[in-house]
């Protein structure tokens, strides 16, 4: 993916989050909404995620920023991927 | 070190390597993190921190056989005073922290049930967390300042430290969950220190060895394991805490390769989640030639994982006779049984419908219907295993029972618990359903309910209790039941539950709510809800729900394409 735009980006986690992680894809994820403390998924899903990440948008998130703090919420995600 | 043959000269966990007084400056423990340098504590250090917190203890006016329950981060304070609980003949216990997902109230609930049940003295937690605590607990609170103030050894006189006797309770291990929590485990000074000398020889660990963990110190692996046998043995011990390597799950390598690291225990899951989710960059100059044995423990092996693992990771040092297994319970301090150093466990390709339908493990040659049961490996020193049919009759080889085992490091009994006796003629009943070939154990199954998911014991009556309550649930008709996951290398949970309501947008406030209250009272997380009808749900002739059936119908309808059902 050469350019990030907000919408493809949250398109992209949204669908990986409800699909693999949460597991069901007719879950309404809402963009504030807290996916770990939630009890959507569990903080392995962080780790998850770094991968997803790095693998999709060829962005690293460094481990300082790997919190349930900064990467609870769709908007924080993508937030995050679009600093690059 | 403490072995078979050196076991004598020791008498109580206090005679620890770690706190004698040879090689002071060795390390203890070094406590390595994602966000800072590591914190290296020597065995003077580890000495002198450890009686200073004892002192502390005492200052509150604890005495020996009082309760005290560490409800902490899993940091050196937390081990500072499970030691010093020791020292002065007090009977700690860890348990979990409060965490993001965890309500308060509930956790206080728990906590208040085991205050009350076991005589709790004194709660030990953090400075945040302290002050709510403090407002509902049912005994007294003291938070880490508090205890750091009072842990001065100055002004204690000489005769109030009482130390241990070899029979005396050491300290408790807890099962989570409401269930789990109504039965902690009562260790001896003798029992543990059995233990370790069992396994030493098992694991012919060396004073070169270094043991690495990230396992939580309130579950049986991470306390005796990855804590007690590092410290007892005087070996140094490479501690973080499993939050942080959850999310970062790199840091583990790290740590091997930055101390040369030999020893390590994992559950089943923990070998997918190193091989799916380390990215290359986080381990690009890591190796792992320095290690002797990865060590997969408390929760059922699977090949395909251990396989995968060993793919992934050959290229930094992994090698296959590194693979090794355990079997291990709480009520035998740990270590049950164990693979020998230095060479794969073994593997049994079985027949699948003789092992299902007539409880025979045959082994079989051919590539139809089998299945692979990787080797727990022969009992430790010490310790008699049997397989026993219904009737408690010892069974031959290779067929399928319930492992008893007998030992000189089971518990002494469940704490302040007179009326459940866990032995049956000296003989401990594991509730796991397995076989004996050639000696090693095999295990294929569970003769209770239980989930274990990432290596955690999970009643599934403790969820449904949860479900149950939830706004639009049938009481009583919801079940929860775990299927493996080849992906994660561990049990999913899943939610089935009956509702009325057919609108949609309410079948999706259910469904959330199921996920949140579960994971709010009990820190765990439902992979799968499936809302039924009413009726779906199957029952035993004596009106319970029947998890097994209801799992296979679930299992069952999944496998049928979505178009084709009602």
């Amino acid at each position: 993916m050469s350019s990030l735009d907000a919408a493809t980006v949250r398109d992209h986690v949204r669908t990986y989050i409800i699909h693999e992680l949460i597991r069901d894809p007719d879950y309404d994820l809402e963009d504030n909404e807290g996916i770990i403390t939630g009890g959507l998924m569990d903080s392995f899903a962080l780790a998850d995620l770094a991968v997803f990440v790095e693998q999709t948008f060829g962005v690293y998130i460094p481990d300082p920023d790997l919190t349930v703090d900064k990467m609870d919420t769709l908007n924080q995600i993508v937030a995050r991927i679009l600093r690059g | 070190m403490l072995t078979p043959e050196s076991r004598f000269q020791y008498q109580t966990l206090l005679d620890a390597a770690a706190l004698q007084a040879n090689r002071g400056d060795a390390p203890a423990i070094i406590y390595v993190s994602s966000e800072q340098e590591p914190v290296k504590v020597s065995r003077d250090a580890f000495r002198r921190k450890t009686r200073a917190y004892g002192a502390g203890f005492l200052q509150l006016g604890i005495k020996p056989g009082d309760l005290i329950i560490i409800a902490h981060l899993q940091n050196l304070e937390s081990i500072f005073a499970f030691w010093g609980a020791l020292r002065i003949g007090a009977i700690p216990s860890m348990f979990p922290t409060l965490t993001e997902k965890l309500d308060p109230q509930v956790y206080m609930h728990n906590m208040n049930a085991l205050v009350a049940r076991s005589n709790v003295r004194l709660i030990f937690t953090s400075d945040e967390f302290a002050p709510t605590m403090a407002q509902t607990a049912d005994c007294p609170v003291i938070s880490s300042s508090e205890l750091a103030a009072l842990a001065v050894e100055e002004g204690i006189p000489p005769n109030a430290w009482h130390p241990p006797r070899p029979s005396d309770i050491a300290f408790l291990q807890h099962s989570s969950g409401t269930t789990g929590l109504q039965k902690g485990v009562a260790l001896s000074h003798q029992a543990v220190l059995n233990q370790l000398a069992n396994y030493a020889e098992a694991i012919a660990l060396r004073p070169d060895d270094v043991i690495v963990s990230w396992l939580p110190l309130y579950h049986d692996m991470g306390l005796i394991a990855g804590f007690i046998q590092p410290l007892v043995q005087g070996i140094p011990l490479i501690l973080m805490s499993p939050f942080d390597w959850v999310r970062h799950p790199a840091l583990l390598f790290r740590a091997i390769h930055d101390f040369k690291g030999t020893l390590t225990w994992l559950p089943n899951f923990a070998y997918n989640h190193l091989t799916r989710r380390i990215r290359p960059r986080d381990i690009a100059d890591v190796r792992l030639d320095s290690m002797r044995m990865f060590i997969n423990c408390s929760e059922p092996v699977r090949q395909d994982s251990q396989q995968r693992f060993l793919q992934r990771f050959s290229d930094i040092g992994v090698r296959e006779e590194m693979l090794a297994v355990s079997y291990a319970m709480a009520e035998n301090t740990f270590a049950v049984t164990q693979t020998p150093p230095g060479r794969p466990p073994r593997l049994d390709t079985v027949q699948r419908s003789a092992l299902q339908t007539e409880k025979i493990a045959l082994p079989s040659q051919d590539q139809g219907d089998v299945i692979t049961l990787v080797s727990c490996g022969p009992a430790i020193p010490h310790t008699e295993i049997r397989v026993l049919d219904e009737q408690g009759m010892a069974l031959p080889e290779r067929h399928i029972g319930e492992i008893a085992i007998r030992s000189d490091c089971m518990l002494t009994g469940y704490y302040k618990r007179p009326d459940l006796n866990p032995f049956r003629d000296g003989w401990y009943l594991t509730g796991d359903l397995g076989y004996l070939a050639d000696g090693e154990v095999y295990i294929v199954g569970r003769k209770k309910d239980l989930i274990i998911h990432a290596g955690k014991n999970i009643f599934p009556q403790d969820i449904e209790a949860i479900v149950n309550d939830v706004p639009g649930v049938h009481p009583g008709r919801a079940v929860a039941f775990g299927v493996h996951d080849e992906q994660e290398g561990t049990e999913l949970i899943v939610v089935v539950a009956e509702v009325d309501t057919q609108d949609l947008a309410e079948r999706k406030t259910i469904m959330k709510s199921i996920r949140q209250e579960v994971a709010r009272r009990t820190d765990v997380t439902v992979s799968y809800v499936t809302l039924v009808e009413p009726k779906w749900l199957i029952k035993t002739s004596s009106g319970k729900i029947a998890r097994a059936a209801n799992r296979e119908k679930w299992l069952a309808e999944r496998r049928t394409p979505k178009a084709t059902r009602a």
